[in-house]
């Protein structure tokens, strides 16, 4: 299993407060990552420090073994990381397939002069456009509604779609950025589909989530923060149990009483 | 030219001038409100453009078709200075730079005797025409449609509409706000040029605040869903005050009404046609 992504002792220091703290983090190529923490653990800050929308204090990111640091946000896309927000943020007033293709953008060869003389090659590409764009929103459910203002669409459908836009280019890495939150059930494990489906096809998913059930079951790795700090790293099952883990989460006392009557139960 | 069309155009000479260089304007104006910045240097710019081709045409003796192109390269000079420390600050920033370029401008046009001081320049020879003006205005139309059907025009829109968003899709902000930036100062710059050679006079005054807002107000009115709207805001502002001549001075008052219904009735502006973003 090779390395995809990693940080090296990265660090974000906000006015006193150190957002990330001194993370070594790996996420294998291939997998679905987890990560996660209490609110204000740093997940967010470290997914902007990922994908280049925030500096490091210190330290570095590296995807494939090139290193991103210096790089800023549209350069690291190009290399094939893409994300998607807390909350959604989809162009409201294009089209859904219009999105798309803006989610291609780094994928464009054709410039300026060629767009205005409408040359052969420009045509070929925004023709190979459309068509990718139209493959990805049928992976997403979305192709009948090509046409319509994204603004239009439901909340589940739009988070869809910004699943979709940060899919065209086919990235390596993909972060998701709360996926799960306020939706239900069923569109929770619809969203569990995807997520396996994306990996499938060969991006490596890195996800920040607080839907526990939601993490469990589709994680390959879960890595845990604490005040910026990486305080745990392992598959699921051992997550779960880790008590430095439940302690994060629950305070010490409970976690030891937690800890007290597993050993009870289990004696 | 029809022998209508030529009487025509030689009884209402300059509102068919200005119809058609208020149109360049409002161009220049679209192109900086479509990457979502706010800038009221435009009437700067097109001083410049008219100063430097008044200067060329007068004390140089150039050929107006050598001097066109070439008065545009001090607007884009300028756009380049004040665009490359601002354009990383948004909302009013670019804004706020760009009224005091227009200010810093008018004092040194106001104050250089050589520019010919508070009295202008006059004596500008009548090189601009009707073909020079209108097909310079279809060829900007036609060049801006094309490139917002295509994906620089999403990514214009991208960049319009969330900017933090735009970047994650690959797109370079600063970049496309530079280049919106510096192809608004040369519309400007042509617009300055020709308005220079179709009046006989520029003077320090016409390229203030003033100018300034009324050019705005040309995209306000229109929109900015399409290119041709902005131009059609400036065609109904050009045109009312011919039409109101009747209300004499409450022209002015008739106009500022007629902007702050549509900011507040209408506020995609008159033609809030949105233009498909693709080009298959």
């Amino acid at each position: 299993m090779t390395a995809l992504l990693q940080t090296r002792g990265l660090t974000r220091r906000y006015a006193g407060l150190l957002a990330v703290d001194n993370v070594d983090m790996t996420v294998r190529a291939n997998t679905v990552h987890a990560l996660i923490g209490p609110n204000g653990a740093g997940k967010t800050t470290l997914f902007n420090l990922i994908s280049g929308l925030a500096a490091p204090t210190q330290g570095s990111v590296l995807l494939d073994g090139r290193d991103l640091t210096a790089l800023p946000a549209e350069a690291r896309t190009a290399l094939g990381v893409a994300r998607t927000f807390q909350g959604v943020r989809v162009f409201g007033a294009m089209t859904v397939l219009e999105n798309v293709l803006t989610g291609l953008h780094a994928r464009r060869r054709t410039g300026l002069w060629a767009a205005v003389a409408r040359t052969p090659a420009f045509r070929r590409e925004e023709r190979a456009m459309v068509e990718r764009a139209r493959a990805v929103l049928e992976m997403v459910d979305l192709a009948a509604r090509a046409e319509q203002r994204a603004g239009a669409l439901s909340f589940g459908e739009q988070r869809r779609l910004e699943i979709a836009r940060a899919m065209a280019p086919s990235p390596m890495l993909l972060l998701l950025d709360e996926p799960a939150a306020g939706m239900n059930p069923a569109e929770t494990a619809s969203l569990a589909a995807l997520v396996r489906r994306i990996r499938g096809l060969g991006t490596t998913v890195l996800l920040v989530e607080h839907d526990m059930g939601f993490v469990m079951d589709i994680s390959d790795v879960v890595t845990v923060l604490n005040f910026g700090r990486l305080i745990f790293q392992g598959p699921p099952a051992e997550t779960r149990a880790a008590p430095e883990v439940l302690e994060a989460y629950l305070g010490h006392k409970v976690a030891a009483r937690l800890a007290e009557l597993a050993e009870r139960s289990s004696s | 030219m029809p022998g209508w069309l030529a009487d025509l155009l030689w009884t209402y000479q300059n509102v068919v001038y200005a119809l058609g260089i208020n149109g360049l304007l409002a161009l220049s104006m679209y192109v900086v409100l479509a990457v979502g910045q706010l800038s009221l240097g435009q009437a700067a710019f097109m001083g410049l453009g008219a100063y430097c081709s008044a200067i060329m045409t007068l004390k140089l003796n150039l050929p107006f078709l050598v001097v066109l192109p070439v008065s545009c390269a001090a607007p884009v000079a300028f756009a380049l200075a004040i665009g490359v420390p601002t354009l990383r600050l948004s909302g009013v920033y670019l804004a706020i730079a760009t009224i005091g370029l227009g200010e810093v401008l008018r004092a040194v046009y106001l104050n250089v005797d050589w520019l010919g001081g508070a009295l202008g320049l006059s004596g500008i020879p009548e090189q601009a025409d009707f073909w020079m003006i209108y097909g310079l205005l279809g060829a900007a139309l036609a060049v801006l449609w094309l490139i917002g059907r295509s994906g620089i025009g999403r990514a214009m829109e991208a960049v319009r509409e969330d900017e933090t968003a735009a970047q994650v899709m690959g797109i370079d902000v600063a970049r496309y706000r530079l280049g919106a930036l510096v192809a608004s100062a040369v519309l400007a710059g042509l617009a300055g040029a020709l308005g220079a050679h179709t009046s006989s006079f520029i003077g320090p005054n016409e390229y203030g605040f003033e100018p300034a807002v009324s050019i705005l107000s040309f995209a306000l009115l229109g929109g900015i869903g399409t290119p041709a709207a902005p131009v059609a805001g400036a065609w109904i502002l050009t045109l009312l005050p011919e039409l109101l001549r009747g209300l004499s001075d409450l022209r002015l008052v008739f106009n500022g009404v007629i902007i702050v219904i549509v900011v507040l009735f209408l506020p995609e502006g008159l033609l809030a046609v949105r233009m498909r973003r693709r080009a298959a």
